[in-house]
This record gives C-alpha cells, sequence and structure tokens, in this order.
C-alpha cells in the first residue's frame, strides 16, 4: 500500500521524514530511468494563477516524460479567475478535467483551502511567501546526491532568510537530520524567530552572521538567496546590503572540496558568473533535479509506483 | 462580611433558570456580550460592571435566564475572560460551576491578520490551532501565520 497515494502535498511538513527519503528514493531511479510512461491515459493540471516559468515547465516536463497530458494555464488573466470566479469553483470545475492538480497563487494557504475542496489531490507549486513543499524535495534531493547523506550537514543561508520561503521549509526539514545552520544576512533579513526557536527545540544548532566570508571555510552546503529590493523601506538600507552577499569564485580558494553551491533561482547579482564555471557551482543541475523529484510525487500520490 | 454579599447579589439579581457568567474582567463585559451573540437574544439578561472583586479586583457579571451554552459557545469568551466562571442555575440552585477553557481551535471566530492570508480573500471558515494557551498564540491554519492576542479581530 503506497502511503502517499491520494494525499495533497501542501507543506513539507505533510510528509514525514520517512515518507520525503520515500520520494527522493524515488526520484534517484528517474534519474537513472526519466522516460517512463507510468502517468499515461492520466491528465495532470497545472494552475499557475501567477506566472512561475521555471516552476510549471519543471512540472509539465516531469509529466511529460511519465506520458501524462498536462492542461491548465499559466497566469490568471487567461483564465475565468479575470472574471471574478472563486478559487473554490475553479479548482471544483477543473478537478473534473484532471486526475491531479499543480497550483501556484499568490495567496497564502490557498492550496490549503484547495486541498480541502478537491476531490482530487493537490500540491502547492508556491502559495505567496507561505509554502513551496516541491522545491524542498529538490533541495534535500541535492544535498543528499551531492553530500552522499542528508544527515549532520554544515549548511550556510545567505542573504533574504526572513521572507525567503524555500530558506524556512529547507530549514523545517533538515531539523530531520541533525543539521547544524549558519545564518548570514542582514540584521534586517534575519530568519524569523518560530523558526529559530524550532531548530533549538530539536536540540540542534544556529549561529549568525553578519559576512558571508565568515562561514566559507566550513559550510558543505551554501544555500544563496536573492535580496531583494521590494523588502527594503529605506532604499539606502538595500544600497547598503545588495552587494554585501554576492559570491565570486575567487573567494572558493579556502572552500572544503565537498562544499557545493545551490540556489533556489532565478538569481540575479547574489553569485557571480565566474562561480558558474567551477565545480562547486550546483543551482543549474540543482534545478534539473527537480524534474526527477517531481515525476517521484506525481507518481507516488497518483499511486501508480 | 455577609452584608457585603448582601449588596452584591442586590446589584444583579438573581435568577431561576440560567446561565451565570462571573468573573469576566470589566473592561471585556461587551465584547463577552458579542461573543455570545447575546445583543439580538430575546430572553432576560442581567449584566454590571465595574462590582468589586477581592481576587481581581474590578469584574463582570452576566446572568442570562433560561439560556444553557454548549462548550464551543461559551470556550469562545475565554480568550478576553479568561478568568471567567460559568455557573448553571436551575430553582435558584447551583447545578454547575466551571471555569472557561481556551479552545485547541478557534472555528470561525477570528479574521486572520495577514492580509495576503487566502482567507480575507474567499468566503470560507476561518480555522486557527492554539499554539500557546498561556501566551495565547494562535497559528492560521491556511498561511501558517502565528498571531497574537493584539492582533486578533472577532468576526
Amino acid at each position: 500500500m503506497n502511503p502517499l497515494k491520494n494525499r495533497s502535498l501542501v507543506s513539507i511538513s505533510d510528509f514525514n521524514r520517512e515518507e520525503q527519503i520515500s520520494i527522493l528514493d524515488m526520484a534517484e531511479d528517474f534519474e537513472k530511468n526519466p522516460n517512463q510512461d507510468l502517468l499515461k491515459g492520466y491528465i495532470v493540471a497545472t494552475l499557475f494563477f501567477e506566472p512561475s516559468t521555471r516552476t510549471r515547465l519543471s512540472f509539465d516536463s516531469a509529466a511529460s516524460r511519465l506520458g501524462a497530458r498536462v492542461i491548465g494555464f499559466s497566469e490568471s488573466s487567461s483564465s475565468s479567475v479575470s472574471k471574478g470566479e472563486t478559487l473554490k469553483d475553479t479548482i471544483l470545475t477543473v478537478s473534473n478535467y484532471s486526475d491531479i492538480i499543480v497550483m501556484r497563487h499568490p495567496k497564502e494557504g490557498s492550496a490549503r483551502y484547495a486541498s480541502e475542496v478537491s476531490p482530487v489531490p493537490i500540491v502547492n507549486a508556491g502559495d505567496g511567501a507561505n509554502q513551496h513543499p516541491t522545491q524542498c524535495l529538490l533541495d534535500l534531493y541535492s544535498i543528499r546526491k551531492t553530500q552522499g547523506r542528508l544527515e549532520e550537514i554544515n549548511i550556510a543561508f545567505v542573504g533574504d532568510l526572513k521572507y525567503g520561503r524555500t530558506v524556512h521549509s529547507l530549514v523545517i526539514a533538515l531539523c530531520n537530520h541533525r543539521a547544524t545552520f549558519h545564518l548570514v544576512s542582514p540584521p534586517a533579513l534575519q530568519l524569523p524567530e518560530s523558526i529559530k526557536w524550532l531548530i533549538q527545540s530539536n536540540h540542534l544548532t544556529y549561529k549568525e552572521y553578519e559576512e558571508l566570508d565568515q562561514v566559507l571555510s566550513f559550510a558543505d552546503v551554501i544555500y544563496m538567496t536573492r535580496v531583494q529590493q521590494e523588502r527594503f523601506a529605506d532604499p539606502i538600507e538595500y544600497e547598503k546590503v545588495k552587494n554585501a552577499y554576492v559570491l565570486k569564485s575567487d573567494m572558493l580558494g579556502s572552500t572544503r572540496a565537498n562544499l557545493k553551491i545551490m540556489h533556489p533561482l532565478p538569481r540575479v547579482n547574489e553569485i557571480s558568473q565566474d562561480v558558474d564555471e567551477t565545480e562547486k557551482a550546483y543551482y543549474f543541475q540543482q534545478a534539473l533535479n527537480g524534474v526527477y523529484v517531481r515525476q517521484a510525487i506525481l507518481t507516488s500520490i497518483l499511486g501508480v509506483k | 462580611m455577609e452584608n457585603k454579599g448582601q449588596r452584591k447579589e442586590l446589584q444583579v439579581s438573581a435568577i431561576e433558570n440560567g446561565t451565570v457568567i462571573d468573573h469576566i474582567p470589566a473592561l471585556s463585559l461587551f465584547q463577552v456580550l458579542h461573543l455570545l451573540h447575546l445583543e439580538g437574544f430575546r430572553n432576560q439578561i442581567l449584566f454590571g460592571t465595574n462590582l468589586d472583586s477581592q481576587k481581581y479586583g474590578k469584574k463582570a457579571i452576566i446572568k442570562v435566564s433560561d439560556k444553557f451554552f454548549r462548550a464551543e459557545e461559551i470556550n469562545r469568551i475565554a480568550l478576553f475572560a479568561p478568568t471567567a466562571t460559568l455557573i448553571e442555575i436551575r430553582n435558584y440552585q447551583v447545578v454547575l460551576k466551571k471555569k472557561v477553557e481556551i479552545p485547541d481551535e478557534l472555528v470561525n471566530m477570528v479574521k486572520c491578520f495577514n492580509p495576503l492570508c487566502i482567507t480575507n480573500h474567499e468566503q470560507m471558515v476561518t480555522r486557527f490551532r492554539v499554539v500557546d494557551k498561556a501566551e495565547l498564540k494562535v497559528q492560521c491554519r491556511y498561511c501558517e501565520k502565528i498571531m497574537e492576542r493584539d492582533d486578533m479581530v472577532f468576526l
């Protein structure tokens, strides 16, 4: 019996540790053999109420490699939402046409609500600043693949740790795996207290830093994020920090041999392009891993593997 | 002492059957009346506030005739009147006395303070899990934000 069958995936904590590991194991199989007709005859709906080309294409690619048909829309202006339809009505209608719904929506909690009204399972592809669980699973997959393990990783999170939902989800997930957290951010963008509290309540360690070079020598993984201008009320404050967290190839000299640099993408200037050529850059492979992880999620929830 | 007790009794007179809600913080009286939907209620309601209380300094009291509340109705007031006591009266006799309890979940009682939360954009029931009863912190089931008492707006 597949315990994930017909379950919605809204928050990373909807799947327990073992269930998360089972997704990573399946993704490993898909990486070896990505084209399998396991979902032939199935219809996957991708409802993107706000544009996210990367995530949508990754799901489309995952579904297509499994032989499923994909229907949906890529922005709400091309759907009945622009006519004033409620989310509930959209979900109830689309669930008539599909076996599973992947949705991205600007409002926080929209995916949880959709999972309550929908007769078919919902996969959350991002609900505002709240959750993005498939990104979290692909991050876990990338860490396990590059480090050979998930346990006791020294991970440095850099940039906007206050609003970055991928950071929050990954910290929560890594609390299951005895990670040590190194948090590099300007004071105004520190990790929320509630998540620091969670780290402490798991008897794990975190340290906070203001300089990126303080963590370079001992990190196994550096998880870079974009510092967004709109997060700052004062443009002068933004100017001060915008260039403070930029990773350049000449900074990688004294880093660990196993170090990998990850980023949820899109990047702007926080990783300079000369890093791309180094063997420590991992962000594009990380995005590719997203396809295998999403293949594993779709097949698990549809109960075909 | 006995004399003082009798004077108090006169301030809000006894009821034959119904519910007395005692030890309400004086400033929360009207909030509690509202939360119990008593504004439009047709039975006799007696209430008083700024009454002397040995334990709390000043208190309010409400007496509603011929009305017995369900636990989920009465526990709504625990957020504003955590000290309140519920007393059920039958034939002028106290038949039940208990403290109100903060519920584990607040269903359609408060509005989410997050303007981007889906609950503020769809016609739907709000749900909050009470994560800290002592400090009164609640977590929205939908946007997962944690809200404190000062952020709460009642529906």
